[in-house]
């Protein structure tokens, strides 16, 4: 492992261990307040956690649990950070700004100018050299603060919800950037964003409360989500419980019946999660017969417009579910929010794995 | 931005403009009076006498030196109260500003027990063979201790509304802390730190309370243009207002000339 992590922030009910392979980009997703920047604060040396260990390649960043090598400070750890807003010096040129790193470094005028040069082109900036921050459109300057950031190079390159901050037509642009500059990188990237998730990252960790509550390859988490927040950005209902022999039996006794892995053989009583998308559910007034194992009374609570479908969200007393239905098949149904209706899904379109 | 935007609702009550005028006049209408007493015909004699000439000099030396020593100590007092924290930091902001409060020449008093001969560090500067109080030192000290607070109080203001979110940046872009204040924060900060310089050079320029009792009024060693006009007023009260006028005109040059630039910077900046 080229950078181990591992400190906890009681205050912030902080407590997380991460680490990446050589060349390896996470991403972090979580809820607003999860402890993401938080995170990233502490690698870069901006926050100080109560306890905790980080080595990252040959430099020891900090040992608070009694180390020789208590705290490094943020200059010398090698972790450029960009932020959400690029952050540009307003006093400097594009150019000037991107050479920042290296002048701060000890290289001369001219060389970081030349590197400067160098990394505005390898982020399709080399126009702007000469411009002043104020000058930039919010893509454009996010554009020259990663090469500020590249230029600096960082053995650890940390990235804070960089594309939040940009008009829908930034960021694609951007991202592209991202998915060239971070080939062959360490990066940790805080992300809203599935799709960032999807190009970007080798590796997702979700964060919950401080805490991570999932991590995996990004394909796994995001086709099979063990926790409401990952199955939020891949847009699949879960529910949890014990795995029986059907399915899933929730602490409540809903049960879920569903699919698994023919190879997997779970033990009775094991944890498990069923996921479905709610393309799978149909909506029926009132009872209904034929083959459905899976047929749960519900109240609508909200509809709303989603893609071309009309997505309805219900309670059933235990957990809310999403169904995707076509508009007239609304229109037909007369649905409104507080009405009860029953949501019915085919067992071979529920997932059913381990928690 | 145009502030004078006439298409705006600007929400002013008529009566404000009335107490407004009436506070502007306050200001304005003495000023007035004074020019309208000025013996214009003696007027060039008068301000160039040897004495006069004299004070002047010595007045935009002396405040010039202050100008300068506020900014060395101001800038690190200001960065220590706005960023810093540590115990005791709000009784040292507190103890800082006071001589914005305080009558001078209790400053002065107060310096006299510091830097005199039976002084605080008097005594030993003495010993050494440094005598300060009653010298030109004396004056740029008194001087300093008065308009240190501007610079410090404009300066801290600037780097508190600026944040501390460019500095985290450069940081982790690699830059040692002393690197990041000389081509971070400073530019960042640089007209709140040329408003404060201007606030303490024009205060400075005007000082006469502490000056008078810390340095005295030795012609062309501490008597500034404010003790030259003082003294004069007794004897010659055309030459009082002739050197006031003079005053007030070094004073309007400063501030003019500083909020002439900021106002081209701005415009060019949009």
């Amino acid at each position: 492992m080229s950078f181990t992590f591992k400190a906890a922030l009681s205050a912030r009910k902080f407590d997380m261990s991460v680490s990446l392979a050589d060349a390896e980009t996470v991403a972090v997703l979580g809820p607003n307040g999860a402890g993401k920047s938080t995170l990233l604060g502490m690698i870069a040396g901006l926050l100080r956690p109560d306890s905790g260990t980080a080595v990252l390649g040959e430099r020891r960043l900090f040992d608070l649990d009694g180390g020789t090598h208590p705290w490094r400070p943020p200059h010398l750890r090698g972790t450029a950070l960009l932020a959400q807003d690029s952050l540009l010096f307003p006093h400097l040129d594009a150019l000037d700004n991107v050479a920042f790193g290296p002048r701060s470094t000890g290289a001369s005028r001219k060389a970081a100018r030349e590197a400067a040069r160098h990394w505005l082109a390898e982020v399709d900036a080399s126009a702007f050299a000469d411009r002043k921050p104020s000058q930039l459109s919010g893509g454009q300057a996010q554009r020259v603060a990663v090469a500020r950031a590249l230029a600096a190079e960082p053995e650890l390159l940390l990235l804070d919800e960089p594309m939040a901050a940009l008009d829908i037509h930034a960021a694609p642009m951007l991202r592209r950037v991202l998915k060239r500059v971070l080939r062959g990188r360490k990066a940790i990237i805080v992300t809203h964003d599935v799709l960032d998730a999807y190009m970007l990252a080798d590796r997702v960790i979700v964060v919950e409360n401080g805490r991570i509550v999932e991590e995996g390859p990004t394909r796994r988490i995001l086709e099979r989500p063990r926790s409401p927040f990952a199955a939020g950005l891949a847009g699949l209902n879960l529910v949890s419980g014990t795995i029986t022999g059907e399915g899933i039996t929730t602490p409540d006794g809903q049960v879920f019946a569903g699919q698994h892995d023919p190879a997997w053989l779970p033990q009775p009583g094991q944890a498990g999660v069923a996921a479905f998308p709610p393309s799978s559910i149909s909506v029926f007034l009132g009872d209904v017969h034929g083959s459905p194992r899976n047929s749960f009374a519900v109240t609508i609570t909200e509809l709303e417009p989603h893609g071309d479908q009309i997505r309805v969200r219900a309670d059933t007393g235990q957990h809310t579910l999403s169904a995707d239905i076509t508009p007239a098949a609304s229109a037909d149904l007369g649905l409104v929010p507080g009405m009860e209706v029953r949501f019915v899904v085919k067992a071979a379109l529920v997932s059913v794995y381990p928690a | 931005m145009n502030k004078h935007n006439s298409h705006s609702y600007h929400g002013i009550p008529g009566w404000i403009y009335a107490v407004a005028s009436i506070g502007g006049l306050l200001v304005i209408l003495p000023l007035a009076a004074m020019v309208a007493k000025v013996n214009w015909a003696q007027f060039i004699p008068l301000v160039t006498s040897e004495s006069a000439r004299t004070a002047l000099g010595l007045s935009l030396r002396t405040a010039t030196a202050s100008t300068l020593l506020c900014i060395v100590l101001g800038v690190p007092l200001a960065l220590v109260l706005a960023r810093g924290a540590f115990r005791g930091q709000r009784l040292l902001r507190a103890l800082v500003l006071l001589p914005l409060v305080l009558p001078p020449v209790v400053g002065g008093i107060a310096l006299l027990y510091t830097f005199g001969r039976q002084g605080l560090l008097g005594k030993s500067l003495e010993l050494a063979g440094i005598q300060i109080a009653f010298s030109t030192t004396a004056v740029v000290l008194a001087q300093t201790f008065v308009a240190l607070p501007f610079l410090v109080v404009s300066l801290e203001g600037a780097l508190r509304s600026a944040g501390h979110r460019y500095e985290a940046v450069a940081a982790t872009l690699g830059a040692r802390p002393t690197t990041v204040l000389r081509r971070v924060t400073l530019p960042l900060v640089l007209p709140g730190l040329a408003s404060g310089a201007v606030l303490s050079f024009a205060r400075s320029l005007g000082e006469f309370g502490a000056t008078l009792t810390f340095a005295g009024s030795l012609e062309g060693v501490t008597r500034t243009l404010p003790l030259e006009i003082y003294l004069q007023r007794e004897t010659d009260a055309d030459a009082a207002v002739a050197l006031s006028l003079v005053l007030v005109a070094v004073a309007m040059a400063v501030v003019g000339l500083s909020y002439g630039r900021r106002r081209s910077r701005q415009g060019a900046a949009l």
